[in-house]
């Protein structure tokens, strides 16, 4: 079965040690997490968590089981086939000199890329889209010498008015379609 | 309501558990606990080392269908409970574990008996808590006990600290449903599922059904029985599935797997059905996966959506409580005699008499699997047998046929030695009258031998079979198919067992002839104390048959012909 990148939403129980359960099963299971990004949600007292990582159908109904099997997991959502946009944000810092420094910012600008900080020597530029759009720009700035690159990792909303609801009313089975 | 201790509330919510002993053992940041106990009508029994602890909540669990209790100290006392609440873990055991912890203002400053245990415990544990405010124990000790029983059943740590247990409050205990939002227990087939399967049931010309834990932990026993003469199918049992169908009936094969017998390995890899019932396809079930049962299509009942698809395909998965699920389907059925397919096992069964007991000639020799047998004969197979791991477990499994359920016990995922005394001796609390073995290897059983002196303080009244051949037999027997012989190891030198057991104030005795079986068999189980026997087993004898690990079901290791003639095995 082929493998594919997966962004699956979380909410979760607000609570000390609860990424770590989280993590902890991914570890365990051994499924690496791509990227993960956690924070607070228009509800009180729950998290909101985007994991992205590889794999193929059958490995992310079981991961998808196995995270209902955490006491604090109130709803997964595995997102890959549904309408979704995806952002992430980045912060690239860029060696720069009097002669690059005009044609960067040309190029940066055809990605839509923020100054956020400017220095004799470097630039620092902040970035949000996809993961893609993230990797072609510091592919493009490769060239001129990226100093440092930090990225937050994938964050995930279904489109319109389609929810992933922090507090399921109706309690749903993880799907576990055999066959 | 007057205030009182965290400690106090903590044994008031246990009683109110319905918690009649806990097994457990003091230390400083549990003291707090302890001093509360003397007031408390909770029995306690005090063990000589917390993993003894863990194992006898464990057995109490496994016998009773109870949540087991133990309670230790913090650090080494906690961590020492970590192979038991494993054990636990890997068999979906109920269980409560209280440890102390560190007061509050120290964690996180590697206190003295400081260990995380929270962390330590994380993947070996259903969930656990770690609790710093009196206020929040009574409420935690209910949830911990819900989630350890309820949907598939496993252990549950929580971690008191010690300010906690010393702080006042007025405590809230409550009688309503737990309630926890983020925790689903509960499953149910889905009506069309259930339609499927029984077409397929309906359908199959050489059906097997394969009875699991989850059959002795949702009390389906009988339930199981009623399909099996209705359906006319015959039933492969799992390790801990011995018991979930009476292994007298005709329709009963008897284990399958690494150990099992020649001809249900066969029935499996000939089958066109397999109905999986509470069990989740363990690599030592299957053997290689890609030539398991390749012919038969499979509808597997169990309760934990992860295990659907996890090692084996599910044609048809029917997640829910296997007793449910089993009720649902029973209607849904056609009444059926599978003639051709019970004379086809008849075949390969007498093909593989080879593991006829009465036809392996024993020439003055003892053989363990002449121990289990009249084991077997001689109580007439209605004691609770609490094994260890290793060969003798193996040929308990084979030869000590149980028609009940809950009565054996024994640990089947993880493979913990030295599991067996300290689990009878909880086994002991929750089946008072019951006649208990423990089965044990010298290897095993000098593991946790430090309980002998829990059994004489407690009083408890076990009957003990070490099966002594010299090695620590299992591995031996690997080295000598798989490594040309070469022990590395597994020679053994042990104690004089009889003396061990004199030594602690009970009763031993010897063997090494098969005449003289029976006669130390009723010895032990006409006297009140606790009696152990060192039986003096054939020294290289292997299990047979064997499916090497990594090989097809059906490629196995038979008994080779120098002690017994054997048929010839494709």
């Amino acid at each position: 079965m082929t493998t594919r990148l997966r962004t699956f939403i979380m909410h979760v129980e607000d609570l000390p040690g609860v990424l770590n359960r989280v993590t902890s099963l991914f570890r365990r299971r051994g499924y690496n997490i791509e990227s993960l990004a956690v924070g607070r949600t228009e509800v009180p007292g729950v998290s909101r968590m985007t994991i992205v990582m590889e794999a193929d159908d059958d490995s992310a109904r079981r991961i998808e089981a196995n995270l209902y099997k955490l006491v604090n997991v109130l709803r997964v959502e595995d997102t890959t086939w549904r309408p979704t946009v995806t952002r992430e944000l980045a912060l690239i810092k860029v060696r720069t000199s009097e002669a690059t420094r005009a044609q960067i910012l040309q190029l940066t600008e055809v990605f839509r890329a923020r100054v956020i900080d400017v220095a004799p020597e470097a630039l620092i530029f902040e970035i949000t889209g996809t993961r893609d759009k993230v990797d072609s720009l510091a592919d493009v700035l490769a060239q001129y010498g990226v100093v440092e690159l930090v990225r937050t990792g994938a964050v995930a909303m279904i489109r319109s008015a389609n929810t992933v609801e922090a507090t399921p009313t109706i309690q749903e089975q993880p799907q576990t379609n055999a066959a | 309501m007057s205030t009182r201790t965290g400690a106090q509330i903590l044994w008031e919510a246990l009683h109110r558990e319905g918690v009649e002993v806990v097994f457990g053992y003091p230390g400083g940041a549990i003291m707090p606990a302890y001093d509360a106990l003397l007031d408390t009508p909770i029995r306690h029994v005090l063990v000589r080392h917390e993993q003894g602890a863990a194992h006898m909540a464990d057995g109490y669990a496994r016998v009773s269908g109870k949540v087991g209790v133990a309670i230790a100290t913090s650090g080494p006392g906690a961590t020492n409970l970590v192979t038991g609440i494993a054990t636990a873990m890997l068999d979906s055991v109920p269980m409560v574990c209280i440890t102390g912890q560190v007061a509050s203002k120290f964690i996180g400053s590697d206190a003295f008996q400081e260990t995380d245990i929270t962390g330590v415990t994380l993947p070996i544990t259903k969930h656990n808590y770690l609790v710093t405010k009196a206020s929040d124990i009574a409420k935690t000790i209910r949830e911990a006990f819900y989630v350890a029983r309820s949907g598939r059943p496993g252990p549950v740590l929580v971690d008191i600290t010690k300010d906690a247990q010393q702080e006042k409050c007025e405590p809230v205990f409550s009688d309503e449903p737990v309630r926890m939002r983020g925790y689903r227990p509960e499953h149910s087939a889905k009506q069309d599922d259930l339609a499927r399967a029984a077409e397929l049931i309906d359908q199959a010309k050489r059906p097997v059904i394969l009875c699991g834990h989850g059959i002795v932990r949702a009390e389906a026993t009988t339930l199981l029985r009623a399909l099996v003469v209705k359906t006319g199918i015959p039933v492969a049992s799992t390790l801990l599935g011995l018991g979930g169908f009476p292994a007298t009936h005709p329709l009963s094969l008897g284990m399958m797997g690494m150990h099992g017998e020649a001809w249900v390995n066969h029935a499996i890899q000939e089958a066109d059905l397999l109905v999986a019932l509470g069990m989740r396809f363990d690599d030592r079930v299957t053997g290689k996966l890609e030539t398991y049962a390749q012919g038969a299509k499979k509808i597997h009942c169990e309760l934990d959506p992860a295990e659907i698809n996890k090692n084996v395909r599910a044609d048809v998965a029917l997640i829910g409580d296997v007793r449910e699920t089993i009720e649902a389907l029973l209607p849904l059925v056609e009444p059926r005699d599978h003639h051709d397919w019970i004379a086809r096992i008849a075949e390969l069964k007498g093909d593989a008499a080879v593991r006829d007991i009465q036809s392996m000639p024993h020439q003055g020799r003892l053989f363990a699997a002449h121990v289990m047998h009249d084991l077997w004969r001689i109580t007439e197979g209605k004691a609770v047998v609490v094994t260890d791991v290793g060969q003798h477990q193996m040929w308990e499994a084979q030869y000590y046929k149980h028609d009940h359920p809950r009565k054996l016990v024994t640990s089947g995922g993880l493979g913990t030695m030295g599991f067996a005394l300290p689990a009878a001796i909880g086994a002991r609390f929750a089946a008072r009258d019951e006649e208990i073995w423990v089965v044990a290897g010298d290897g095993g059983f000098q593991m946790t031998a430090c309980e002998l002196s829990t059994i004489a303080q407690e009083g408890v009244k076990l009957n003990i079979a070490i099966i002594n051949n010299g090695y620590l037999g299992m591995v031996r027997q690997w080295q000598q198919f798989f490594y040309n012989g070469r022990y590395s190891a597994t020679p053994l030198k042990s104690p004089d067992f009889v003396k061990l057991a004199e030594a602690h104030g009970l009763f031993g005795l010897r063997v090494s002839t098969r005449d003289e079986v029976a006669p130390a068999v009723m010895r032990a189980r006409a006297a009140r104390g606790t009696v152990l026997i060192d039986f003096r087993v054939e020294q290289e004898d292997a299990v047979y048959p064997m499916v090497p690990a990594g090989a097809a079901l059906n490629e196995m290791i038979r008994r080779p012909s120098s002690i017994v003639e054997t048929a010839e095995d494709e």
